[in-house]
Order: structure tokens, then C-alpha cells, then sequence
């Protein structure tokens, strides 16, 4: 298993110097540059911005410039949140007025206030809340549906359930989003329409700290419209999968030697049929991400959602470069934590 | 798999049926089996009205789809009020438009018929370009195997990891780059003109074809995997066929049905895409009308005009249960498992 785990980090290291390789040719591709405006700049001006971003050097330079920033800890005099140019994300302080730092992801061109650090540490917890919420969301309403359904076979809950399940399929986030706006936000006025509701500092970096009305108000709309379509998928798949257990020959075995049907469904079936669900939540997870962006436009949420946009329209390089590798990075790490829950839910899985 | 419990369960006598006995060919089985399917028979009735709707979009359409009124912007309906009370007060009437104007007074409801041809071409298209480049990519990868079976599916696993959405997003922005313009003559100049007098829909096609033939080909890499070494090929083999006419002959009939499928039931997801994209504003260049453009204009104003977004957001989803009702009905249907039973 240890063997296991530590060739899939490589893999997944190498995937990602894949991901930015290709994410780099590609932005830079792209015809058009940074600095761009309606109203071109002077031409020297250009120039002096290239410079100072090394953006005048050849191609291989600059990506290899990048590279030797995120690898590579380098010692700096510079104390942590003071520069645009040495921004980093791990700062150790050794002595006096001395750090080493590590993972600088350069600043962002758009912005010129900020860095890429600064951009993921202030917008990527709420991001963070909106999936956590809208997954929770997606589990509680998809697990106890499907559950149902498998249970009581061709019932009105497997009907109620089954038309959940195609109605969250077939209703996505930009059809839910505005319809729940009006309903809950304009017409009936219980919900606020924008905005979101928890303050830094948070809890292990990420969770607000209280889950108070304020929080909750501004989260139910979003974590609905963005977990229903999420929740369909768990349902048919836990009713498909507890189909199928519940026909299995240890299930004939659990009840022929007179366990409680209680006991025979939480025990016997439940679990077993949480196997393929578990398989399902890294894709879900990866739609949840990408479909957070999209949800925080139409709640106007200030997440991570506008720099994806942003950052590609305003050939802002440092910050499509994050932005991509932040979330090929969640993709891979959920993929191989799902691979490794997978092996402990289901002792016959070994990975050798 | 455990079809037989199921009878027994209901307490009822295995039927036979007459018809049954009869040699049947796969197809009209599954035909007969999809059509018993109410919700896959409503889809695919849903589907054809739509279909017809964006060819004879023009026949259909009240209006043009382009054409701006600016004095009639945001007007509505007598109606619209009964529906949407909160509009009373400050929404200039007009009975021109049946379902209401857009902000800068174009018909809602020719846009909407409009709007069908992009989500619909987006639907069949996508498809054929997946199934194109994965199958292919497929096959190569489980006829072949070995290293370049290793190397193909290391270069999916890559692609897996990269976030689509994004990928396309990025892919988007490269094609349509908004301040510089191609040279004449030049092969990107050739693509965007092409992509100009489809609306801007070509470009979409593209995004969606380099991000959407991962999932085909993983899939029939397996299919491929599971029949390569069965005797019809070995058989195919020992006669000195070569392996074109193997992989298009003998292996591609097997395994194209649950292909079909699973492509069937990503038809959403690319009419999705494209809604999404259209949506963010990467999408179809206006005014070309698209659903996803429509509900992001609409829902900039869903406080005071809740019709602009509501109504594209309807269409949207009365297609997306029409092809999930018939690509749920198709997989039942053709679903080699369930063959015989109802």
C-alpha cells in the first residue's frame, strides 16, 4: 500500500509538470499579451512591463524560470506578504530577517496589488466552502434517495427518488440558479441574492468558523443549485449498486441465520454498497470544482470562479498557470483518495 | 443478472412469450423494448419536435432573432403579469412579443426557436467527433497493446487530470483571441473564417471534441480489450486478414452497441458545454442566438425581468430531459443484459 501511494504522488507530480507544460505552451499561444489594452500602450512601455516580467526572454527560459520559482526554496531577505515579487507560498523563517521560501507563483499582471498566492489564500477558501457545502448537499439528499429506492424496489419512493435523480441530471446549475433567484431571493424574499457569508480567519484554513443564519442564508441557495445535479448521480448509483448487494449470497446468509433485517441492511449491505458510490465522489468532486465557477457568477459569490474567466481573457499568466494547476491538483489528489478509501472499504482491493 | 429472481419475487409464473421464440434480430428487439418505454418514447417525441423546430426555425420564428427594437427593450405581456406580479408597475406592455423582448428589444421566443440550432447541433455533433477520435484512439490503444497501449492511456490519464472546463475555456480564448486579428491567407485566418459563418459554433465543436473523446476511448479500450481474443478474431487472423480490416470488420460490430450508448447518454453533457460556455460569454458569437448566452443576459436582470431568464432556462431543461429520458430508454433497450426480459 505504502509502495502504492508513493508511486501514485510521483505520477501525480508528473502529471502536474505536464498539465503546467501544457497549460504554459498553450497560454502563450494565444495571440495577444498581457499588457493589451483598447488604447494600446507606447510601445517602450510595453517593453519596460516585458522586462520587469521577464516576459522579453525566449519561451523555454521564461517556463524554466517558472519551474525554478515553485520548485526550488530560495533564501530571501525579504520578510513574507511585503513583495510582489517574492511572494511565497511557504515561508520558514531561520533566523533574523531570513526565510526560506517555497512555491512562488509570481504576481499577477491584472491585479497589480496582488500575487497569485494572495489571490488563492483570499478567494479559495469560499470556493472551498461552496464545493464542502454543495457536496454535503449532493451525499445527504443523493445517498438517503438512493437508499430508499433500492430498498423499497419499484415503491413510491423508488419512483420519488428515480425522478429526483433525472430531474437533477437534466437541470443544471445555470437553469437552477436563476430559477431559485427568483423564487427564494425576488419573489418570496427569504434569501439574499449575492454575497457570501463567513469572514476570515478560518477554521483549518478553509471552514467558517460558525455555521451561523448570516452563514447559512447565503450558502442554501448555492450548495443546492450547485449539489443537486451531484445528488442525482449518488442516488442511481447507491440504488443500482444496493440492488445488486442485496442479492447477493451473504445477504441470504446474513438473514438465514437470523440477524435482524436492520442489522442485515446497515451492516451487510449498506456497506458494500457504498463501494462504487465511493468511486464516483473523485469525478463528482472534480465536476463540483469547475461547477463552482459557474454558480458563483449567478449567486455572486467572490470566489475563484471570475479568475478563471478573467485571468484567460486578461492573459494574466501567472494566474491561468494557478488557477489550472490549483485545481489539476485537486483532480489527481481526490482521484488518489478515492484509490486509497477504495482499498479500505473493500478488503479484497490490493494494490501491489 | 438476477432477472430470473425478480419474476420468482413477484410471485408470478415465468411468461413465455410466442413472439419471444422467434429468431429476432438485436435491433428490432431493442426497438420494441424502447418503444414499451413511456418516458423514452416522450424524449424521443421531445427530440424530433425540437429537431424539426430549429430546421424550420425560420418558418416558426414570429420574428427575426437579430433584429434589435430598442424602444420596445424589456417590453412584455398583458399575461406576464399574471405570472410574474412583482413585474406590474414598471414593465412597458406590448403585445408584439408573446413570451416578452430581450434587453435591447429582440423577440424572446424567436430566439429561443433560434437558440434550439446550436444546442441541437452541438448534440449530434459532439457525439460523432468523440466517437471519431476515441474510437479510433481506442482501438489503436487495446488492438495493439503493449507499450504503445501504456503510452496511449498515460496520455489519457494526463488529459483526465487536466480540469475540462478550464481546458476549454483556455482552448477558447486561443481560438477567438479578442484584440488580434489573423492575417488573410494564413490557416487560422482559414478557421476563424469558417468559424465565423457558423456562428461560432466550429470552435465550440473543436473544445469539445479535444476534451470529449477521453471517456470513448477509455471505453473502447476495454471493449476492444475483452473481444481481441476471441476465436472470430483469432479465426479472422488465421485467414490472413490484415489488422484494418480486423479492427473494422470483426471487432468494431462487437463492441459498438454499449459504445453507442455511453455516447447517447453524453449528449447532455456536451449540450451542457456548450450552454456553459455560451454562458461565461466564450461561447457563440451573438447574435447568434444561444440558450446559455440567453439565461446569463436574462439573469442579470432576473430581479426585474424574470422572464428573460426563466423562459431559455425552460428550454434548456425540457431538452436535457428529452435526451435523458431517450438515452436512459436506448441503454435499457440495448442493454444486451436485459435482453428478454421486459
Amino acid at each position: 500500500m505504502a509502495r502504492f501511494i508513493i508511486r501514485r504522488t510521483m505520477w501525480m507530480f508528473l502529471v502536474l509538470l505536464v498539465v503546467s507544460a501544457v497549460t504554459f505552451i498553450l497560454e502563450h499561444s494565444v495571440p495577444g499579451g498581457p499588457f493589451d489594452q483598447e488604447k494600446a500602450l507606447p510601445p517602450e512601455i510595453i517593453a519596460n512591463l516585458n522586462e520587469r516580467y521577464h516576459l522579453d526572454e525566449p519561451l523555454p527560459q521564461q517556463y524554466i524560470r517558472f519551474l525554478n520559482d515553485v520548485l526550488v526554496p530560495h533564501l530571501s531577505t525579504i520578510p513574507p506578504g511585503n513583495s510582489l515579487q517574492d511572494s511565497a507560498v511557504f515561508n520558514i523563517k531561520i533566523s533574523d530577517g531570513r526565510w526560506l521560501k517555497w512555491m512562488n507563483f509570481g504576481p499577477s499582471y491584472a491585479s497589480r496589488s496582488r500575487t497569485v498566492n494572495d489571490i488563492i489564500r483570499d478567494q479559495l477558501p469560499i470556493s472551498a466552502q461552496l464545493g464542502v457545502f454543495a457536496l454535503l448537499v449532493a451525499m445527504v439528499v443523493g445517498m438517503p434517495l438512493g437508499i430508499l429506492a433500492g430498498l423499497r424496489q419499484n415503491s413510491v419512493w423508488d419512483y420519488l427518488g428515480m425522478g429526483v435523480a433525472v430531474f437533477g441530471v437534466s437541470v443544471p446549475v445555470i437553469v437552477l440558479g436563476p430559477t431559485l433567484v427568483w423564487i427564494f431571493g425576488v419573489s418570496l424574499k427569504w434569501l439574499p441574492t449575492n454575497g457570501w457569508g463567513a469572514q476570515p480567519p478560518y477554521l483549518l484554513g478553509f471552514l467558517p468558523r460558525e455555521l451561523d443564519a448570516n452563514f447559512i442564508k447565503h450558502a442554501a441557495m448555492p450548495s443546492v443549485a450547485l449539489g443537486l445535479g451531484s445528488s442525482a448521480i449518488i442516488a442511481r448509483l447507491t440504488r443500482a449498486s444496493l440492488l445488486q448487494v442485496v442479492r447477493e449470497d451473504y445477504i441470504r446468509t446474513a438473514r438465514a441465520k437470523g440477524l435482524v433485517e436492520r442489522i442485515v441492511i446497515l451492516r451487510h449491505a449498506m456497506k458494500n454498497s457504498l463501494i462504487p458510490v465511493v468511486t464516483i465522489l473523485g469525478p463528482l468532486f472534480a465536476a463540483l470544482v469547475t461547477g463552482t465557477f459557474v454558480t458563483e457568477l449567478i449567486f455572486g459569490i467572490p470566489g475563484m470562479g471570475k479568475y478563471f474567466v478573467t485571468s484567460i481573457t486578461n492573459r494574466d499568466y501567472p494566474v491561468i498557470m494557478g488557477t489550472i494547476l490549483l485545481y489539476a491538483m485537486f483532480l489527481v489528489v481526490a482521484n488518489l483518495a478515492v484509490d486509497i478509501v477504495y482499498a479500505w472499504l473493500d478488503p479484497r482491493i490490493r494494490y501491489s | 443478472m438476477a432477472t430470473q429472481a425478480d419474476v420468482f419475487e413477484a410471485g408470478r409464473e415465468p411468461e413465455f412469450n410466442e413472439e419471444a421464440r422467434k429468431g429476432q434480430s438485436l435491433w428490432v428487439d431493442s426497438y420494441r423494448r424502447l418503444i414499451r418505454n413511456r418516458a423514452a418514447v416522450i424524449g424521443g417525441a421531445l427530440v424530433i419536435i425540437l429537431v424539426l423546430m430549429a430546421i424550420f426555425a425560420p418558418l416558426i420564428a414570429p420574428k427575426s432573432f437579430s433584429e434589435q427594437v430598442l424602444t420596445d427593450n424589456n417590453k412584455v405581456p398583458e399575461w406576464m403579469f399574471s405570472i410574474f406580479p412583482s413585474m406590474k408597475g414598471y414593465a412597458n406592455v406590448s403585445s408584439d412579443y408573446l413570451i416578452g423582448a430581450d434587453y435591447v428589444g429582440r423577440d424572446l421566443l424567436s430566439r429561443i426557436i433560434y437558440g434550439a440550432r446550436v444546442s441541437l447541433a452541438v448534440a449530434f455533433v459532439g457525439p460523432i467527433i468523440s466517437m471519431l477520435v476515441g474510437v479510433t484512439y481506442g482501438s489503436i490503444s487495446g488492438y495493439f497493446g503493449g507499450r504503445l497501449d501504456d503510452l496511449m492511456m498515460r496520455v489519457v490519464d494526463v488529459m483526465y487530470a487536466f480540469p475540462s472546463l478550464l481546458f476549454i475555456i483556455l482552448l477558447m480564448a486561443f481560438f477567438r483571441s479578442t484584440l488580434a486579428k489573423p492575417d488573410p491567407g494564413s490557416f487560422s485566418y482559414m478557421l476563424s473564417d469558417i468559424d465565423t459563418k457558423m456562428g461560432g459554433m466550429f470552435f465550440i465543436f473543436i473544445g469539445i471534441g479535444v476534451t470529449a473523446w477521453q471517456n470513448m476511448a477509455r471505453l473502447t479500450r476495454g471493449q476492444v480489450l475483452s473481444v481481441r481474443e476471441k476465436e472470430y478474431v483469432e479465426a479472422a487472423h488465421a485467414i490472413g486478414a490484415r489488422n484494418y480490416r480486423v479492427m473494422t470488420k470483426h471487432i468494431l460490430p462487437n463492441i459498438i452497441g454499449p459504445l453507442v450508448v455511453a455516447e447517447t447518454l453524453a449528449i447532455p453533457s456536451y449540450i451542457l458545454t456548450e450552454a456553459f460556455l455560451s454562458f461565461i460569454g466564450l461561447g457563440v458569437n451573438p447574435p447568434t442566438p444561444s440558450w446559455g448566452a440567453m439565461i446569463s443576459d436574462g439573469s442579470r436582470v432576473v430581479r426585474s425581468y424574470p422572464n428573460q431568464a426563466l423562459f431559455p432556462a425552460i428550454a434548456l431543461a425540457i431538452t436535457m430531459f428529452a435526451f435523458n429520458f431517450l438515452g436512459d430508454g436506448l441503454r435499457d433497450a440495448l442493454d444486451p443484459r436485459l435482453r428478454g426480459t421486459r
